[in-house]
């Protein structure tokens, strides 16, 4: 069951058992160079926009949209992805919330840099692409993660690449961000036998979305 | 939240107030869904739902397929006029023979009351009860609660708790009150029934409702959503009901009786309306108060939400 690894958000597992991978400053050193990254690919933020797959791809996603809007000194549109109606799981997996998507500009045209979290399996990017096309025809997409841990089983790559981290199927690579959880890190920590890789637990919710990053 | 704790949607008094406020989360959900242009989803792919409809019914027939088609659903349309039932077949074979198909959820409309249970007890599956005799019209109700917590709720900012919903008409026939006044309670409104004592139960108490009231012009003043019932030509069984212009007089949401009224209280009607009898144009039009052609996209909304808590909680149900 997504949570169970992690009773509460206040009383993490047994630090034994976590490694930080990355910290919060690497982090954003991270997030600054990708930033720069997609305006290099893309000559600039003109046709570009980002979109995020909650429930952490959507703060990254603002995170990189704050930093390219302080390069280039305009907006760039920003939306995000729910990806729950679209994924391949649905009869296995046992949670039913459905989150919010919020694209609020034409995405036919533009270049969309879709942004998650952790690319693992590429399932969640699978689901994502089929809910992107549901809603427009962009004419290019792209996709920006923090963290690449391997395991894919589906052929999809990311553009841009915080760090690559190499983990086993029995771990669970998860980012906690300042503004949910109170501070930023990336940590790799071991699963039980039968636990789900999950997204870090939302607190506000105690749910976990989007497991196959 | 875990998985959604129901497997059927029959007894909508079985719902908790949190089982309530998860269908409509999820339905308003539901509403990025609808109004894109692909206005579809492949969450339920695969899976087949039967549309057993022993009694005719347009409207919930359709605002159901609409929803089933929306997830992706196989719909199978089943019963009307060329029911088994009519050659002599039993209920429980008629339901066995379908799941003898391999399928996935029957969503049931029958005249008598207490066949959704039947149902589900010979199928095995989810069931949804889309109106059964004057028993309960679960969705219904849902829809009701959607567009209420919609329109006083979220745009007004007043708790279910502080409203007080007055359901006008015929009472003692209505299966609409048999789900919607449960459910009215579980949110904590306050209700008030009001209609001619002919059309009444025996036992108006037994409805769960808090006041019963025979005068509407007395009770108007106070309510914040008027519920308008249809007068349900069809199932009056002769009961002694005046004529359809003294009803309306006394009992019909009329212009005149519009000052009575609470300046921003809502009307609404499950539909199809009989203009001139339980509401006249004036309301059934009014564009600050009417609020039934929302009812009906809201029937989309929480049945597509129905649909997709019952099938997707599946797996984890027995967990």
């Amino acid at each position: 069951m997504p949570g169970k690894e992690q009773p509460s958000d206040q009383t993490p597992p047994s630090r034994a058992d976590v490694k930080t991978v990355m910290d919060g400053s690497e982090i954003d050193r991270s997030l600054t160079r990708i930033a720069h990254q997609i305006l290099e690919a893309n000559k600039g933020a003109d046709s570009i926009a980002l979109v995020g797959i909650v429930t952490r791809g959507d703060l990254l996603a603002r995170a990189l949209a704050e930093r390219i809007s302080a390069i280039e000194g305009e907006e760039v549109p920003l939306g995000k992805l729910d990806i729950s109606l679209y994924r391949d799981d649905f009869m296995t997996h046992i949670s039913p919330e459905v989150h919010s998507t919020d694209i609020p500009f034409d995405i036919d045209g533009r270049t969309i840099v879709l942004v998650d979290d952790v690319l693992y399996t590429g399932r969640t990017i699978r689901a994502a692409l089929d809910a992107l096309m549901d809603i427009g025809r962009p004419s290019a997409v792209q996709l920006a993660v923090l963290i690449d841990r391997g395991h894919r089983e589906l052929p999809i790559r990311a553009d841009y690449v915080g760090k690559n981290v190499p983990s086993s199927a029995q771990e669970n690579v998860r980012l906690f961000l300042e503004e949910i959880d109170g501070t930023s890190a990336v940590e790799i920590l071991r699963m039980e036998p039968g636990d789900r890789p999950s997204a870090a637990p939302t607190p506000a919710a105690h749910s976990s979305e989007g497991g196959d990053a | 939240m875990g998985c959604f704790p129901h497997k059927h949607l029959i007894d909508l008094g079985e719902y908790s107030a949190d089982d309530i406020m998860t269908v409509l989360a999820t339905a308003q959900k539901f509403k990025q869904v609808n109004e894109r242009r692909i206005k579809k989803v492949p969450t339920l792919k695969g899976f087949t739902v039967v549309n057993m409809f022993n009694e005719p019914s347009t409207r919930t027939r359709s605002s159901f397929e609409i929803a089933e088609k929306r997830l992706s659903a196989d719909a199978l349309n089943f019963g009307g006029s060329s029911t088994s039932t009519v050659k002599g077949e039993s209920l429980a074979d008629t339901v066995r023979t379908l799941c003898a198909y391999k399928i996935d959820l029957i969503v049931v409309r029958d005249a008598h009351a207490g066949v959704p249970y039947k149902v589900a007890e010979a199928s095995g599956v989810p069931v949804i009860d889309a109106g059964d005799g004057k028993h309960q019209h679960p969705t219904q109700a849902l829809l009701d609660l959607y567009t209420i917590w919609q329109h006083k709720v979220l745009a007004e900012g007043v708790p279910f708790e502080k409203l007080h919903v007055g359901i006008v008409g015929d009472i003692g026939h209505s299966r609409v009150c048999g789900s919607l006044i449960p459910g009215l309670k579980t949110m904590g409104c306050e209700v008030t029934v009001v209609g001619p004592p002919t059309l009444m139960p025996a036992r108006p108490d037994v409805l769960g409702a808090d006041h019963v009231a025979y005068d509407l012009d007395s009770v108007l003043p106070q309510l914040d959503v008027v519920y308008m019932l249809r007068i349900q030509r069809e199932r009056l069984e002769g009961a002694p009901f005046p004529s359809l212009r003294e009803y309306s007089l006394l009992y019909g949401l009329t212009r005149e009786r519009d000052a009575l009224m609470k300046p921003d209280a809502l009307v609404c009607h499950p539909g199809p309306i009989n203009r001139g009898v339980e509401l006249d144009s004036f309301m059934a039009d009014h564009p600050a108060r009417s609020v039934v052609l929302d009812q009906v996209y809201a029937g989309v909304l929480v049945r597509m939400a129905a649909l997709y808590l019952l099938l997707g909680g599946q797996d984890g149900f027995d967990a």
